[in-house]
């Protein structure tokens, strides 16, 4: 008789495997006492590398982070209690923003759940509506195909965060260890190809149009399908807009492109949208900030196509013509083919047009002031950086002049929360990006407020010493909500202005990093220079920006396309 | 306008709650939720009855879709079907209501499943028409309980819903 003995592994050490045979990388956690078994079996071993942050919301900010700019599935590890609470603010930003992530987090012992113990939280109740999926495996024996069908779901079909809930004696017990080779689901298979009748009506329409539109989202960017995009969009000799999520899906300094649209869109683009005929939208959503309220956007007649993996997005806020549920890729490899040897129309005319809109160049701004403006630095990251960063941001007014000055030629480039809007993210989502991309710049561009709110995450950059340069743009004001109160509440800056900022020259070498003060227009690019050039050190450059400067264009909230704001510069 | 969806989930911890929390958190109404085990015991059947303009109800089941335990949705109410409820009534029956109370049970073709000096409990199965009607029926004083379980429906003749 054979005597094959197979040895029983603890229900930690199956952890440790599974994140191996899913050939995880890091993993960015904080141990606990419901997770000291799993931590214990991830110091046996150095095939999973673990990075300790200093704030759990740090590590699923980065775990995302670094699963944006790699396309890789982000991993972060939690303990039970206010460990999995800290996590829930980045657990909601990666499900808003379609992040592939699976969050671990520790739970108390089977016995003592329900039980009020201590560190004791429903952690699957609680995160049950910003996940994906999430699961709380209670037997040992369930714990390799809830890994296997985690990983699964988190990066098919409509990627998002999976958490798995694991209590503390399942860590400990035994049980053998088979990491099932695939999955398989009743209740969840995605759809890849798209409908080929649905492909070719699109096609017509396209081939038909006059005054037609690309507009693209972050689906694109999470489906890896730039290259289609940009053949599309090259082959039809179309114009084409990307959403915040979308940028660097299409290359931002091609002629064709005619930048972001939606609330702080370009003038052109958002005119394009609101005035085309013909609609092509491709992982996009139609949200609020895009194309602010419906019925206005439906004033003007056209046809839409929506290309997207779920179908769940199409028709929820726009009724669409010919809708197409499949992967983008797929998709858009159909259409290439269905126009191999097709004619579109001559658009010379909505060329003409659009060149008119452009001529408002409504991202002016004073190039003359003597205090700094935001949008000059940001002019100046992108001609120091090459336009070759990874550049991470917080939430607010940089956010926005990040996305319409630095001009982004790849996608995984601009990193950013879009849908949740999480003040916070950019360091931490350094962090994870920096990790995942070795050796590349990357610049994290954030506000004086957005920076405090995971500000010890500075430490964890010391540890693993990530060069990350960080841009401030200090206004010593919450600039989009000032921005906001200045238009909407008659100029009542209510608790938007923060008194007692920290000196944060002082505070980033507090932390061992190098800190630098920008006062003064001439030295934007200087310092930016010299802090690129520190290929191995944190710089923390605090720019002392214009107090009153206002993002625009602007689309005030709930509002249609046609009443956008422009500068008073204009 | 009233819809009666049907679903197919798995019948895992949870799944119920995943379902209630898709309503609760996106807006939706529900006006009745049942759920039992199918012959197929890792599955259950819900049916749960909303209201909501066609986009709001192609909305619920696009997103009930999306559940990654849920195995099939169907809209009961775009065709044929059959809806039952059962009620249970325990109402007033002194020796004076006594008669009065089975003569209306038996016009319902309601049936009196306990009885005590003073009540009778009856059972009651039908559309949800039917059962109101019942109720209205009866003098508001002399009803002591009801207890319902909510709509359950099928399609009708080879509209059918399983894996």
């Amino acid at each position: 008789m054979d005597r094959v003995k197979t040895r029983t592994l603890s229900g930690a050490e199956i952890v440790i495997r599974c994140l191996q045979e899913e050939v995880v990388e890091y993993v960015f956690g904080y141990p606990g006492g419901a997770v000291l078994f799993i931590y214990d079996e991830l110091f046996k071993q150095d095939k999973v590398k673990h990075v300790l942050v200093r704030h759990e919301q740090g590590a699923v900010h980065a775990a995302d982070g670094y699963s944006r700019s790699s396309q890789k599935v982000g991993v972060a590890l939690v303990t039970s209690g206010p460990g999995v609470t800290n996590a829930v603010t980045g657990i909601a930003t990666a499900y808003m923003d379609s992040i592939p992530m699976v969050v671990i987090s520790g739970q108390v012992p089977t016995k003592a759940i329900g039980l009020d113990a201590f560190q004791e939280c429903d952690a699957v109740g609680i995160t049950r509506p910003i996940v994906k999926h999430n699961m709380l495996v209670k037997d040992v024996r369930e714990l390799a195909s809830a890994f296997k069908k985690a990983f699964h779901i988190a990066t098919t079909g409509r990627p998002g965060p999976v958490v798995i809930d694991i209590p503390k004696d399942v860590t400990q017990a035994e049980c053998e260890f088979d990491y099932p080779d695939t999955v398989s689901m009743r209740s969840y298979n995605p759809v890849r190809k798209g409908h080929a009748g649905q492909i070719k009506k699109a096609v017509q329409l396209l081939l038909e149009a006059k005054r037609p539109l690309v507009y693209s989202g972050g689906g694109v960017v999470l489906s890896d399908s730039s290259s289609q995009l940009t053949s599309l969009v090259k082959t039809l000799g179309f114009p084409c807009t990307n959403t915040l999520m979308g940028l660097g899906a299409y290359p931002g300094n091609d002629p064709q492109f005619l930048g972001m649209l939606g609330m702080h869109g370009t003038y052109e683009a958002n005119m394009a949208m609101q005035h085309c005929d013909v609609l092509l939208a491709i992982g996009a959503r139609f949200d609020d900030r895009v194309i602010g309220d419906p019925a206005n956007f439906a004033q003007n007649p056209r046809k839409i196509i929506h290309v997207d993996i779920d179908p769940s997005s199409i028709s929820k806020r726009v009724k669409v013509d010919v809708p197409i549920v499949g992967n983008i890729p797929d998709v858009l490899d159909e259409v290439l083919k269905l126009l191999k040897d097709a004619q579109p129309q001559a658009i010379d005319a909505w060329w003409k047009q659009i060149g008119e809109w452009r001529a408002r160049n409504c991202l002016k701004y004073d190039r003359s002031s003597k205090i700094i403006k935001p949008q000059f630095v940001l002019e100046k990251l992108y001609e120091v950086t090459g336009g070759d960063a990874f550049v991470t941001s917080d939430v607010g007014q940089h956010q926005m002049w990040a996305a319409q000055f630095y001009k982004f030629d790849q996608p995984r480039r601009w990193i950013n929360s879009g849908g949740l809007g999480t003040m916070g993210f950019g360091l931490p989502a350094a962090m994870g990006v920096q990790l995942a991309n070795p050796g590349a710049t990357v610049a994290c561009v954030t506000g004086e407020s957005s920076i405090q709110m995971c500000l010890q995450e500075l430490s964890t950059c010391k540890q693993y010493r990530l060069p990350i340069k960080i841009v401030n743009l200090n206004n010593r004001y919450m600039g989009m909500v000032r921005q906001w109160q200045q238009f909407f509440h008659g100029n009542r800056y209510s608790e938007s202005y923060m008194d007692a900022l920290p000196d944060f020259v002082r505070l980033a070498e507090a932390y061992g990093h190098r800190g630098v003060l920008v006062e003064k227009p001439a030295d934007v690019e200087p310092a930016l220079k010299e802090a690129f050039a520190r290929k191995s050190e944190l710089v923390f450059l605090d720019f002392l920006t214009d107090q009153t400067e206002n993002v625009y264009p602007m689309i005030p909230g709930g509002k249609g396309i046609t009443e956008i704001i422009l500068s008073e510069e204009l | 306008m009233r819809h009666i969806i049907s679903i197919l989930v798995e019948n895992e911890a949870g799944a119920l709650s995943r379902i209630s929390g898709l309503f609760s958190a996106r807006g939706y109404n529900i006006e009745s939720l049942t759920v039992a085990p199918t012959e197929d015991a890792s599955m259950s059947r819900m049916t749960i009855v909303t209201s909501g303009s066609d986009d709001v109800v192609e909305q619920i089941t696009k997103q009930l879709n999306k559940l990654i335990e849920v195995v099939k949705v169907v809209d009961l109410s775009e065709a044929e079907h059959i809806e039952r409820e059962l009620m249970l009534i325990k109402v007033r029956a002194g020796s004076k209501e006594r008669e009065d109370m089975k003569r209306m049970a038996d016009i319902f073709r309601g049936r009196i499943i306990d009885v005590s000096d003073n009540t009778y409990t009856i059972e009651l199965t039908g559309d949800g028409h039917k059962l109101d009607a019942f109720i209205h029926a009866l003098d508001p004083g002399s009803i002591v309980e009801t207890v319902r379980t909510g709509a359950s429906g099928i399609g009708r003749g080879n509209r059918v819903l399983r894996v």
